[in-house]
């Protein structure tokens, strides 16, 4: 059954299409991966189902209840988001920050209730950052600035967890980490992860499914070995590559270098 | 490391303790200086006597006017702040002074015979042009740089109407001067029937949206992400700065340093948490408002100057020091 869907959306930003008539479905549980080349329209995707971005044509379903029907906090205590680099403010601490995660939980008269608390407790505990609760946000490195956000989403308690590029800007030990973090989420306690990422190996590692976006369609969907296939790599990215499966069955790349085009 | 609560109750006890101070200074000082008791005598039992009607009729409602123009020009400055992302949002951004000036003046110019028309126009005159800034800046929803840059755009055409004005009628210019600067001279019980209804439901709407205020300083997305609607909550919230800072110009005339510098000072102090931060400002705003008042009325006596002066003149070098303390 679909955690989240999409009919035939699609989006157009002064004149150019964007997204074009995609129709893809979520599955509940699923970890899933978008990939595409630089302005396929892998972050418009990602920012349509997170309602950052209004389809002009089409229809998105969240848990098959089309999300333009539903409120704002309903969403929210379903799905979570986190966009690519949020800025806290300079001076809110690690815990206030997971806190601000309970808001839809909350009504506007009510102040913290004792379910809170449980619950900012543990996204703390879930993601290692309990001992460094007092500290100031903006002073931890960008992983663990990171695992702060994500904590923040955790406490939404969503069924579904939406991320752009997670790991872009941070080094190949603090990455493992975020992608350790949602893989073990995901398989522990179920939770729907559909992100965008760029490196095609950690796509084909932590995913059930990958979407190839290209010139605004969908390339490819389905397993990983499937849909990282050399020939997928050479139309989309124009890239060369080795491509050997592991003894997981997933496929682990290496790119050898950039397909020669008639016009370069 | 300081422990934050702790820290935060202080400065807030600190803001209180110069608030009660301020009110009671703006009572006793002045043409006449009046014994504590003799406030004391005022505010608890009866009053007779020269001393108890100067208070009663003349420095008791003045005092409460500055005040609660405070409360709603801090409350204001610190809500489109947030807001509008943007550390110099202020009452002028999103066009109520240069629209209540606009109003203003022309009143006190073109029909000076009609005084008491001031306060209500100025009123309309700032919930017009915010109104009309918003529309312009209206584009598929809001952006906050539209609106700073339409806000900034509308102001200087409505201030050149205020020029305008005050070239075509230089002989009139001097009391409009007065009201453009902002000061709190005569204002007295009817200004404050006023001021009291948006200050009441105003703090009360903004204190409401404080958390709210919270999540979008996180960004349109996270907001987005944790719940909110954020273009009504941008509407809504601009809406009550508007009304709560409209209400104190009208009033009391183009006050213009305590929107923009007492939710920073607070800000410095208290930090960004709203539930903190628009309490905290607000009552910072009570103690600069009224600290100032009594030294315009003490500082040059007899004469006069006008509470805006003073505060500008005081307040910019403190700011100045808290933003190099920080920095």
């Amino acid at each position: 059954m679909p955690m989240m869907k999409t009919e035939n959306i699609s989006v157009h930003f002064a004149g150019n299409t964007v997204l074009d008539n995609l129709t893809l479905a979520v599955e509940k549980g699923q970890m899933i991966s978008i990939l595409g080349p630089n302005g396929s329209g892998k972050s418009t995707l990602l920012k349509t189902l997170s309602r950052n971005v209004k389809p002009d044509q089409g229809t998105i379903y969240l848990d098959n209840q089309n999300i333009a029907m539903l409120s704002a906090k309903v969403i929210a205590r379903k799905m979570a988001v986190l966009p690519q680099s949020p800025q806290a403010p300079s001076d809110v601490t690690v815990r206030d920050l997971v806190e601000y995660g309970r808001y839809p939980h909350q009504s506007w008269w009510q102040g913290k209730s004792e379910e809170d608390n449980h619950w900012i407790d543990w996204a703390l505990e879930q993601t290692g950052l309990m001992r460094m609760k007092e500290r100031i946000v903006s002073t931890l490195s960008g992983g663990e600035r990171q695992r702060v956000w994500i904590a923040m989403a955790l406490a939404q308690q969503p069924e579904i967890l939406l991320l752009d590029e997670p790991t872009t800007y941070l080094d190949i030990c603090h990455q493992l980490e975020i992608m350790e973090l949602l893989a073990e989420f995901n398989w522990r306690h179920h939770m729907t992860v559909a992100m965008v990422l760029h490196d095609i190996n950690q796509a084909a590692r932590y995913s059930d499914c990958i979407v190839m976006l290209y010139q605004s369609k969908i390339f490819a969907v389905g397993k990983p070995k499937d849909v990282i296939t050399s020939d997928n790599l050479r139309e989309v990215f124009g890239v060369e590559s080795l491509i050997t499966i592991d003894d997981t069955g997933r496929p682990v790349v290496i790119i050898t270098g950039l397909t020669k085009r008639r016009g370069y | 490391m300081r422990n934050r609560h702790v820290w935060r109750a202080f400065i807030i006890v600190i803001f209180s303790l110069l608030a009660v101070g301020g009110v009671f200074l703006s009572l006793a000082k002045g043409a006449m200086a009046i014994s504590l008791q003799d406030i004391a005598g005022v505010l608890f039992s009866d009053h007779a006597g020269t001393s108890q009607q100067v208070i009663w009729n003349i420095r008791l409602p003045r005092t409460l006017v500055g005040a609660l123009v405070g409360i709603n020009l801090s409350l204001a400055g610190a809500i489109l702040q947030g807001v509008m992302k943007n550390p110099l949002a202020d009452p002028h951004i999103i066009g109520i002074s240069s629209g209540a000036g606009l109003a203003g003046v022309t009143i006190m110019v073109l029909f000076p015979d009609k005084e008491y028309l001031v306060t209500p126009m100025a009123f309309l005159g700032a919930m017009m042009s915010a109104v009309f800034i918003y529309i312009l800046a209206w584009k598929g929803g809001i952006r906050p740089i539209r609106i700073i840059l339409a806000g900034v755009a509308v102001s200087a055409f409505l201030n050149s109407g205020i020029s305008a004005l005050m070239v075509f009628y230089s002989d009139r210019v001097h009391g409009a001067l007065m009201w453009m600067v902002g000061g709190l001279s005569a204002r007295s019980w009817p200004h404050l029937d006023i001021i009291l209804p948006y200050t009441v439901v105003g703090g009360i709407l903004a204190l409401a949206g404080a958390r709210r205020l919270n999540i979008l300083n996180l960004g349109d997305e996270i907001a987005r992400g944790l719940g909110v609607n954020v273009e009504v909550s941008r509407i809504a919230m601009t809406a009550v700065a508007a009304l709560l800072a409209a209400s104190a110009v009208s009033v009391v005339g183009l006050l213009g340093f305590v929107g923009l510098i007492v939710p920073h000072a607070a800000r410095l102090l208290v930090g960004s948490d709203y539930r903190y931060l628009l309490p905290a400002s607000a009552i910072l705003g009570v103690a600069v408002v009224t600290l100032s008042d009594t030294l315009a009325r003490v500082a040059f006596s007899p004469l006069e100057i006008p509470v805006g002066i003073i505060m500008a003149f005081m307040g910019a070098p403190f700011f100045l020091y808290l933003l190099r303390r920080d920095a």
